[in-house]
């Protein structure tokens, strides 16, 4: 029999903020141990939380940008349970009434080669809350240790609908909000830091059915890859349980992704009852239509309409966007620069930055951080995204879009030909000088080709490939590439190629 | 007026004071005496500092010298009910869980008395987390009432009443979630001001129930009332329920605000078992008012029966929630016993809470638990918004209520073993917590035993100056508050 | 009175963390028994229509701007610890 997987994500962001979601103590990654508390954190006898209205601020945004609808009147209720990682034991979030409803996110499935667009779907979701996040526990042999840091660090809780049916589907599914996220501003997604969390939930059934089978939670898909790893061995498992005759009880798992196996957690409570009721110490949230338009105004683009428009207004080609859209600041560089490139060049410009300045910027940034290249690549594919070192790198280059915009004329003009102005972007990105002043000074110009002379080297050229004339006059247009490397070779590769295949035509249209 | 210091009031003692007929430390001074020499006999207090008592009291002597007095208050003892912090002192709720806290913040009612000049004066003994109608159930030991010590001083804040009535403090704060202000208030023969909810600030105050509690006063006088509220009153933005109120004169308004008012009695509040010596005294208080030229209406609050009932379901899922906090965990008292966190929390909340504090979190966490919500406290919650709206429709008529406080006097130590029954003391007083109301309980009497009657003034949202005015006309024309327990 | 039918002491002391005695449980299942058949007089309330009461003047979008106030030292988040290490509170092993 075949079967089908039906996988929900469950996928914790924390939200970038300075203070914490219900006091004002700063947030913060990586500070000595409980530096970061104060009365409400640590839950003291008498303290009382107050919102943080800049996250509240980036969970709407976030709903707006995920097509979800904004509650107009939403309430905190308290989730009550013991654990030493939860200071007050209970943890304020949102039961009934969340901030967000329903939405999708857009993905992208790998096509059958890197430079193909792959097949859209959209994921629904189901809502999404803003709650708190909890303290750090470090389990010790015999004792455990707590930091309350990270407690009360604001967290959106974003859940899907059972809607993915493999592990590809969820991978592609958390790279993009994970990009929509980068994106708003909302968090920096980094999930070594903890800033992005998922848990999975998976069942399988027999192909063609509606129902869904036994659901089992999977826990700590703490990397990218473990997501889709995780994910994938849990399937395989569910399948041979039910192959071998074996029945699959509902449970959470632990998945480890430096053995790749999981292990059922045995909660030593069993049947949670977490008592919701709404929260007495904090007042509700009221969202009214202009608040919503204030900060739809702040949303960004996201990169599969920016992936969308730019193959509409540009025309460049998707094996460019998919590595331009993934990092805004990248984004936003090329399209200053094809703005002032002018009309029809956007292509080239497209090309430069995407084979040129970043090979300049991951060798800056390898140099700088003494890491592998990073660079922004499209999620669909392997799912990187930019690292802060590449929008460090990007931010600092001296490569300014001015200058790939004044190279990419140069070249178009003729002024340059492009092994000069390969080596004239080099020296760009080391100098930041203008690309005009380096051709100048280093005498990389293209030397001005007498016109008479380019005409009887093509002349020789029609007369020495009869073969390709006879192929191009029978309306094969590539062949009369044959007939341009003669030409250049004939002009110890200096001639402008424009040049060279508007007389090449001129010459072949009056044979 | 009282020969003896610690029985005069805070407006006497601050003319006083200005007056340099008198020091704060010479006030102090006499007041850390008096408590001396009493608290064996009342136990009031669960900590007192003398010492940094007596720095405060030299400061502000050293502030007024200067010309920089602060007000009324600078320079007076005012006693704090061990609910709310106070940095560097004892915070322990009468909680054997907190026996040995000690808090690293001020609460902001603390702020602002440090900021009026007041001499912040001791840790006053309550029921264990304000759960409570009589001061048993402190696990340092009960407090007595200083009118027969044999007897409670009434509860949650029986420390509070009880030092005031005894001139241990010049005033007190207490806190007030079904009536644990103004019925120990009334049982102890002072002044209990219940704002309206929101009016004070609750961050620092340990919480019992987040929704009912507010912090108010104890004092000798209506006056004191006044102008401890005004101190303490104001919006605070580490609390997210503080309303934005603009804070009148409350001292100013006591007469600058007239009668003749309309008051209403709610029947509701003089059916059986009601104790007669109480009825009488309220009655005659009713008299005083129609004799003044008020208007008095019977009124109905036809959901009081249910009341007690709501409140108990909102208080003790609040409770069971707001205590979870007390594990053993970041701090208080950690068991012996247990191997694992999961053990730990067990085995130290019971050891660290007592039988009330335990009955009212299983309560609570039952109302709450799977199955039981809509029935237990999501109908009550709607039944509050009933309790609510007859009071609210009741004002359209009236500018107060006048009930009794209490319906019995302060009855023995140990005398009421069965939680129901104790729950009953505050059937007068929960209504109030339920709507959020403000309520001054102001002494009205004696018991032909001797024990002081309270007649309580319920006041329409937010108009405390309206309240505070009616009980002093009451009181200006009484003498109740210038008798002093004898011992 | 009976205890009420419904309150499973041992299922609630489990769920609140409380370790009751054996004495206790008894005696507080007969105790909240009582003010159970108390409260159960709620249920004669015609609460049809009625909206819940949370708070008793709601307003809303009570908050602050996200700017980072200094909280406790070390020293003072740590000063009622019952025990600790390398400044974080210490626990027993907790076992899942």
């Amino acid at each position: 029999m075949n079967y089908e997987a039906v996988i929900g994500l469950e996928v914790h962001v924390q939200i970038k903020t300075q203070s914490k979601m219900f006091t004002r103590v700063a947030t913060g990654y990586g500070h000595e141990p409980n530096t970061l508390t104060d009365p409400v954190v640590l839950a003291l006898p008498g303290a009382l939380p107050v919102m943080n209205k800049a996250a509240l601020d980036a969970i709407i945004k976030a709903g707006l940008l995920l097509g979800c609808e904004i509650a107009p009147v939403c309430k905190w209720d308290r989730k009550n349970y013991f654990y030493p990682d939860s200071p007050k034991n209970y943890q304020i979030s949102q039961y009934d009434q969340p901030i967000c409803l329903g939405g999708s996110v857009e993905i992208e499935l790998p096509a059958s080669a890197r430079n193909l667009m792959g097949e859209h779907k959209k994921i629904p979701l189901t809502r999404i809350h803003l709650e708190e996040d909890v303290g750090k526990l470090n389990h010790g042999a015999t004792d455990s240790l707590v930091d309350y840091n990270r407690a009360g660090t604001p967290l959106m809780e974003i859940v899907s609908d059972p809607a993915m049916h493999s592990a590809e589907e969820a991978y592609a599914y958390l790279t993009s909000i994970r990009a929509t996220m980068i994106y708003g501003g909302i968090s920096d997604c980094d999930m070594e830091k903890g800033q992005l969390r998922c848990d999975a939930n998976i069942s399988i059934r027999p192909v063609g059915a509606t129902h869904l089978g036994t659901k089992v939670e999977l826990k700590n898909l703490n990397s990218i890859s473990f997501v889709r790893d995780g994910i994938d061995h849990e399937i395989k498992r569910q399948i041979a349980v039910v192959e071998r005759g074996g029945t699959l009880v509902q449970e959470t798992r632990d998945y480890d992704g430096q053995t790749g196996t999981s292990q059922s957690l045995r909660s030593k409570e069993m049947a949670h009852d977490y008592r919701y009721f709404p929260d007495p110490d904090l007042m509700p949230v009221r969202v009214d239509a202009e608040w919503k338009t204030r900060l739809q105004a702040e949303c960004p683009e996201l990169p599969f309409a920016k992936q969308r428009r730019f193959f509409e207004q540009y025309q460049v080609p998707y094996s460019l966007t998919s590595v331009l859209v993934w990092d805004r600041m990248l984004a936003d560089y090329f399209e200053a620069a094809a703005q002032l490139a002018g009309p029809g060049k956007a292509q080239a410009v497209g090309n430069w930055i995407v084979n040129d300045l970043l090979r300049e910027l991951s060798r800056g940034s390898a140099a700088a951080v003494g890491d592998a290249a990073l660079r922004p690549r499209s999620p669909a594919r392997d799912g990187g995204l930019a690292a802060p070192a590449d929008a460090h790198a990007l931010a600092t280059s001296k490569v300014r879009p001015a200058h790939i915009a004044a190279l990419v004329n140069m070249v178009d003009a003729g002024t340059v030909l492009t092994n000069a102005a390969k080596e004239i972007f080099i020296e760009m990105a080391a100098t930041g000088d203008q690309p005009a002043a380096i051709a100048e000074k280093r005498g990389l110009c293209a030397a001005p080709i007498d016109t008479n002379e380019l005409e009887t080297w093509c002349r020789d050229a029609i007369a020495a490939n009869p073969k390709a004339v006879a192929e191009y006059k029978s309306g094969k247009d590539s062949a009369i590439n044959a007939l341009k490397g003669p030409v250049m070779k004939a002009a110890k590769g200096k001639a402008n190629p424009k040049l060279v295949d508007e007389t090449l035509r001129r010459l072949l249209a009056v044979m | 007026m009282s020969s003896k210091l610690y029985f005069r009031t805070i407006a006497d003692l601050a003319a006083a004071l200005d007056a340099k007929q008198l020091s704060s430390v010479e006030l102090t001074q006499a007041v850390i005496a008096r408590t001396q020499a009493v608290e064996p006999r009342i136990h009031a207090f669960n900590s007192f500092d003398e010492a940094d008592a007596l720095a405060q009291a030299a400061a502000s002597d050293a502030r007024r010298a200067a010309g920089q007095s602060c007000g009324p208050l600078d320079g007076i003892p005012i006693g704090l009910k061990d609910v709310i912090a106070v940095t560097g002192q004892p915070l322990t709720a009468s909680s054997k869980m907190l026996k040995d806290f000690v808090s690293p913040y001020d609460a902001t009612v603390t702020t602002k008395l440090k900021k009026a000049g007041a001499v912040l004066w001791g840790r006053l003994n309550c029921d264990e987390f304000a759960m409570g109608s009589s001061t048993e159930n402190s696990a340092f030991g009960p407090t007595g009432n200083p009118w027969d010590p044999t007897r409670v001083p009434g509860g949650s804040s029986g420390g509070s009443s009880a030092a005031l009535a005894a001139g241990e403090a010049i005033a007190t704060l207490g806190s007030d979630t079904g009536g644990s202000i103004r019925q120990p208030a009334a049982l102890c023969g002072v002044v209990g001001l219940k704002p309206t909810y929101g009016l004070v600030s609750r961050f620092g105050l340990i919480a019992f129930a987040s929704s009912l509690d507010q912090i108010g006063p104890f004092t000798r006088t209506v006056e004191d009332a006044a102008i401890v509220l005004g101190a303490i009153a104001g919006h605070d933005e580490r609390d997210s329920t503080s309303f934005q109120a603009e804070i009148p004169d409350y001292r100013a308004a006591l007469t600058s605000q007239r009668g003749p008012w309309k008051l209403g009695i709610p029947k509701e509040y003089f059916a059986a078992g009601l104790d007669p010596e109480i009825a009488t005294a309220v009655e005659k208080a009713i008299a005083f008012y129609q004799s003044q030229g008020c208007e008095i209406r019977e009124v109905s609050l036809p959901h009081t029966q249910y009341c007690l009932d709501t409140y108990y379901v909102i208080a003790t899922a609040e409770a069971s929630s707001n205590l979870s906090r007390y594990d053993g965990i970041r701090y208080g008292h950690r068991s012996a016993v247990g191997k694992d966190a999961v053990d730990i929390y067990a085995h130290s909340r019971a050891e660290g809470f007592g039988p009330e504090v335990k009955r009212r979190i299983i309560l609570g966490t039952y109302v709450l638990s799977s199955g039981y919500y809509d029935a237990y406290y999501l109908r009550a919650q709607k039944v509050r918004t009933l309790i609510r709206q007859d009071f609210l429709h009741a004002f359209r008529d009236v500018d107060a209520l006048l009930t009794p406080t209490s319906p019995m006097p302060a009855f023995k130590i140990g005398e009421k073993a069965d939680p129901l029954a104790l729950y009953l003391c505050d059937i007068y007083t929960i209504g109030v917590n339920l709507a959020g109301l403000p309520a001054i309980s102001v002494p009205c009497g004696f018991t032909k035993s001797g024990l002081p009657i309270g007649a309580q003034l319920i006041g329409q949202p937010w108009k405390e100056s309206n309240l505070l005015a009616i009980a002093h006309a009451y009181e200006r024309a009484h003498d109740w508050s210038a008798q002093f327990p004898i011992f | 009175m009976s205890s009420a039918p419904a309150l499973d002491i041992d299922h609630i002391a489990k769920l609140a963390r409380l370790a009751l005695t054996a004495e206790e449980k008894a005696t507080f299942a007969q105790q909240l028994g009582d003010v159970l058949h108390h409260i159960e007089q709620l249920a004669k309330v015609d609460v049809t229509g009625v909206e819940p009461t949370a708070h008793a003047s709601p307003i809303f979008n009570v908050w602050q701007a996200d700017v980072a106030q200094p909280g406790l030292t070390v020293a003072d988040a740590l000063r009622n610890a019952p025990a600790q290490r390398d400044n974080m509170i210490l626990v027993p092993k907790v076992v899942e």
